[in-house]
């Protein structure tokens, strides 16, 4: 029983942590002051997340685990992130649409997670939720200035659809431990936020004056490990300090 | 079971307890103790029976934002001031649910954060929702009391705070927002 639970957990930390690295790589770069605090922000949120679904998985697992050697000593094909939110941050459009469609289902998922029959997933749930909440309408705040803003701003974002769009499928494909999550009542059951998720987007691209493309090929992978090249860069950068330096602290 | 007498003692050290957390201050707000932030949820005092051989404190604590970096040298502090004064066995437990909310900040806490120049996180929760572009939320500049003020950006210096800037003496300030 702990194994698909475990492993549920990890792939829950796995994306906020990655999304929360992606967005840290802003930091000193955003476009003005304001946003670069903001996503800053936004990124410190999502590895405290990170971090509570970690310990908790260290707790289950009680091997000598720690919420550390989660983060920091797996390798590529461990990690059981989607494969949207290891992409690259690409120009302040791509990062703005990532954030939107990766929180737009963070919301969601948590709404409905807050309901599992785990207490602590629950509770972690409830705490991130409000964080979330911010998240969610900041991004779509700025999915609709960009949209429906200028000539160079609205075919930015069209390109970074083009980029991300082919990552959406995979956020609601149920990996087998979420499967098995699922049936005993303590993972979220993703055909119950996948409608809510699409009619959000839909609502925010109306108003962005943005088309939802369709026909596209999905990509699908990151959950059982199976990752873009794009993760080993992360990892190169994130994981270095503490392979070289086992243990060290500052 | 309890005589009248560990009764006593025990309040006493209870009350001692809470006089210490009272000295704990957010080290980003430090005019905020943890107490007027909210975040103790509850202290339990073991006996040496209980908890053999010196028996131990437990002091329970909710985070305010899931990654805010005060709360861990928060942890480190409460257990240093406690074993300072001489409470050996002190084991501190993050409590996630129910979340926590500003509404659980003091009015003390309120009144200290205004006179450090922070204007305090408004009454009712107004923004926390996911409604677009919704209105600023009216905020009262925490230096000339004008309540003509405009929201910069929703994030700010720290998780907890918003950024404003007030349009009567122009000086921009720190908004604790609501959550």
């Amino acid at each position: 029983m702990n194994d698909y639970l475990i492993k549920y957990i990890l792939h829950l930390a796995d994306n906020a942590l990655i999304l929360g690295h992606r967005n840290s790589e802003w930091c000193g770069h955003g476009p003005v002051l304001e946003q670069d605090i903001a996503i800053t922000n936004i990124s410190l949120d999502l590895i405290g997340q990170a971090r509570n679904f970690y310990q908790y998985a260290a707790q289950l697992k009680s091997d000598g685990s720690t919420e550390d050697t989660f983060a920091y000593l797996r390798s590529g094909k461990e990690f059981k992130n989607c494969l949207l939110v290891e992409q690259p941050n690409g120009d302040w459009g791509q990062t703005i649409l990532r954030q939107f469609l990766f929180s737009a289902y963070q919301f969601y998922l948590y709404e409905e997670l807050q309901k599992s029959k785990d207490d602590q997933l629950a509770a972690i749930a409830e705490k991130s939720l409000k964080e979330v909440t911010y998240h969610l309408r900041w991004s779509s705040e700025w999915v609709i200035r960009l949209g429906d803003g200028t000539d160079e701003s609205n075919r930015r974002i069209i390109n970074a659809i083009d980029n991300l769009w082919k990552y959406t499928d995979e956020l609601f494909i149920a990996a087998d431990y979420e499967t098995k999550a699922t049936d005993v009542g303590i993972a979220v059951n993703l055909k119950i936020i996948k409608s809510k998720w699409q009619a959000k987007v839909k609502a925010v691209f109306a108003e962005a004056t943005l088309i939802i493309p369709e026909n596209i090929l999905p990509r699908t992978g990151g959950k059982e490990g199976k990752h873009t090249e794009e993760l080993n860069k992360i990892l190169n950068d994130l994981q270095i300090l503490q392979r070289t330096y086992p243990g060290c602290e500052w | 079971m309890n005589s009248i007498n560990q009764h006593i003692n025990t309040s006493t050290i209870e009350k001692k307890i809470w006089e210490i957390l009272e000295t704990i201050k957010d080290p980003e707000i430090p005019v905020l103790s943890v107490i007027d932030l909210g975040i103790i949820r509850k202290i339990e005092i073991y006996s040496e029976i209980e908890k053999p051989p010196l028996g131990g404190l437990g002091v329970y604590i909710t985070p305010t934002y899931s990654g805010c970096p005060a709360m861990d040298v928060i942890s480190m502090n409460i257990k240093m001031e406690l074993f300072a004064s001489g409470f050996k066995n002190v084991k501190i437990t993050q409590v996630l649910s129910p979340a926590w909310t500003t509404d659980w900040m003091s009015e003390e806490g309120k009144r200290k954060l205004k006179e450090y120049g922070i204007a305090p996180p408004n009454h009712k929760q107004q923004v926390c929702n996911d409604e677009l572009f919704a209105p600023n939320e009216a905020v009262q500049c925490p230096h000339c009391n004008s309540y003509l003020t405009h929201r910069i950006s929703e994030f700010g210096s720290t998780a907890c705070k918003a950024l404003y800037q007030c349009d009567d003496c122009k000086e921009p300030f720190d908004y604790f927002k609501c959550h």
